[in-house]
């Protein structure tokens, strides 16, 4: 059925029970990403620490399978990251999606490799991350919204 | 060319050898034979356009109308023999009302411009719920540069146009122009043509029908539809990318002004006078696509040999195998049940995403098309956000929908 590995069974889980999904409260920054070629969006709801690092992020997505465990499993991997830090990654990961080599910062994304061969899929993956892109453009450092240090 | 099938052959069967015109259906895809079910976005060539056009560029190539010599007359004639061509297949009343544009979406954007330009603020043009891009957005463009009023007219939830909500739009006599589809390319509705332009006229309201689908499954007939204006683009006619047609009622035509315009088209005085003041030329400004035009002219012919009846009638009877075929898919839900379809079959599975659907089936060597297919507010009225689509052609056979349907079930399982 798929005999190039697109849909590795993680991916495939991944979009199936996705873990990041859902509303962000208290977000202090939202991002989109859509594709006009199919109508699927990524919704991004981000929060940074006083640090700079990102605490939380949740996505909405109505999307592929491939978009889905795409943007579900950045989610999970740029917590804990600061700007620089998620940026690398993003190019990182676009770059494996283009040759399918590659992705130091970001080995677990080795799993969307194949999608070097489907280039008009590649979008479906990258979308979360120029969602995410756009969240952290607006995202200042500190808690989330709503709440204070203090608790 | 020895094409008349058997009546008493299987209409599907009857077409089967015309599958050796298409070298393209030779091909394989990751190592399984192409099975090709994205007609409806472009059809594939038969080697009788393909040749056309290769012999022209060979043998007899120059550019038209202008030049003085052998080859330029002998080109023009080529490219003017389409024009005969393009109004007999579509029961024009004159040569002079087939005009040769890029594609569909030029066409509409030339009646949008053009005819457009004679609306007035208070005027409305009206058009359905289903319809592509290319006719929808010509009109928006005209509403926001002229100040008219767009209408939409809603379709049933089988995905027929609503004709009584129709009729309302159009009954305060302030609406210029209805455009409205022949054919969905979503949906496969074939739209009552007769009977919406009955609805415009009586109202006063001139009729436009987007025929991009329409005309390559079933025999036009401008006059018996009471069209106004008719558009179909050939690269989905077997014929190649960049030539399509826009038929107008004589006295409209002239009635227009130029939709582009430049000083070679008026002042060009070493060729045939008043020949750019007239219509067709009026609106054929600059050097034409010659050759495909003359491809577009090979594939009229090769469509008039094997005739209309024999290509409804195949497509009808693989339409009747496919949707059964299909409903055995589980978790398969056809989109919209109108009152009669054309081969355009839509198609959601359970939760799988239609991108997910077509890149596996890409990878068995099935050709679809996914996403929302120039048809965003018709996706929105629909709930969805995206479909598979399956499109047939006049090469399309039983065995390739079986193929379709029992790899759906293979991907199904692979998700669900």
């Amino acid at each position: 059925m798929d005999q190039d590995g697109l849909y590795q069974r993680q991916v495939i889980e991944r979009a199936r029970a996705p873990v990041h999904a859902g509303p962000l409260e208290g977000a202090t920054g939202r991002g989109e990403g859509t594709n006009p070629m199919c109508g699927d969006r990524v919704r991004i709801g981000v929060w940074l620490d006083a640090d700079g690092r990102i605490g939380t992020v949740r996505h909405q997505t109505r999307g592929c399978a491939i978009c889905l465990a795409s943007a579900d499993m950045m989610a999970g991997l740029v917590a804990g990251q600061d700007r620089i830090g998620a940026a690398t990654m993003g190019r990182d990961f676009t770059a494996l999606l283009q040759s399918g080599q590659g992705g130091e910062s970001c080995p677990e994304l080795r799993v969307f490799a194949p999608l070097h061969r489907h280039r008009s899929r590649i979008r479906c993956a990258t979308l979360a991350w120029s969602a995410l892109e756009a969240a952290l453009v607006e995202a200042p450092a500190g808690t989330p919204a709503g709440e204070t240090k203090d608790g | 060319m020895d094409v008349s099938p058997s009546v008493m052959t299987d209409p599907i069967d009857a077409l089967r050898d015309r599958r050796a015109d298409f070298p393209i259906l030779g091909e394989r895809v990751h190592g399984r034979p192409l099975v090709f079910l994205d007609s409806a976005a472009s059809a594939q060539k038969p080697v009788q356009v393909i040749d056309a056009m290769a012999d022209t560029m060979r043998t007899q190539y120059a550019n038209i109308h202008r030049g003085l010599h052998w080859m330029s007359e002998r080109t023009t004639d080529a490219y003017e023999a389409v024009r005969d061509q393009v109004a007999g297949l579509i029961g024009a009343s004159a040569r002079e009302e087939v005009i040769f544009t890029r594609n569909s979406t030029e066409a509409i954007n030339l009646v949008a411009h053009s005819f457009g330009s004679l609306m007035r603020p208070g005027q409305a043009v009206v058009i359905s719920e289903m319809e592509h891009h290319a006719n929808l957005v010509p009109w928006q463009m005209l509403r926001d540069r002229t100040g008219i009023e767009l209408r939409v007219a809603p379709i049933t939830d089988e995905g027929d146009i609503a004709l009584d909500a129709l009729e309302r739009l159009v009954a305060d006599g302030k609406v210029a122009l209805v455009a409205v589809t022949h054919m969905s390319n979503v949906l496969g509705t074939v739209t009552p043509a007769r009977r919406i332009a009955d609805i415009a006229h009586a109202a006063g309201a001139r009729v436009l029908f987007d025929g991009s689908q329409f005309v390559v499954h079933r025999r036009v007939d401008v006059q018996a539809i009471d069209a106004d204006f008719y558009t179909f683009t050939g690269h989905k006619l077997y014929g190649p990318t960049g030539i399509g047609v826009l038929w107008g009622r004589r006295e409209l035509l002239e009635a227009m002004p130029p939709f582009l315009g430049g000083g070679d088209m008026i002042s060009s005085v070493s060729f045939e006078r008043s020949t750019w003041a007239t219509v067709p030329h009026k609106f054929e400004a600059g050097t034409p696509a010659i050759i495909e035009t003359i491809g577009l002219g090979a594939a009229i012919s090769y469509i008039e040999a094997i005739g209309y009846d024999a290509i409804a009638a195949h497509e009808t009877a693989l339409v009747d195998y496919a949707l059964p075929r299909l409903a055995e898919v589980p978790g398969l839900r056809v989109i919209g049940a109108p009152a009669e379809r054309g081969g355009v079959i839509s198609f959601t599975m359970d939760d799988v995403h239609p991108h997910d659907i077509a890149t596996l089936l890409d990878r068995n060597g099935i050709a679809v098309r996914a996403g929302h297919h120039c048809a965003e507010p018709l996706m929105r009225r629909l709930g969805l956000s995206a479909t598979a689509r399956a499109s047939f052609a006049l090469y399309t056979t039983r065995e390739e929908v079986d193929a379709l349907a029992s790899t759906l079930t293979q991907i199904r399982s692979f998700f669900v």
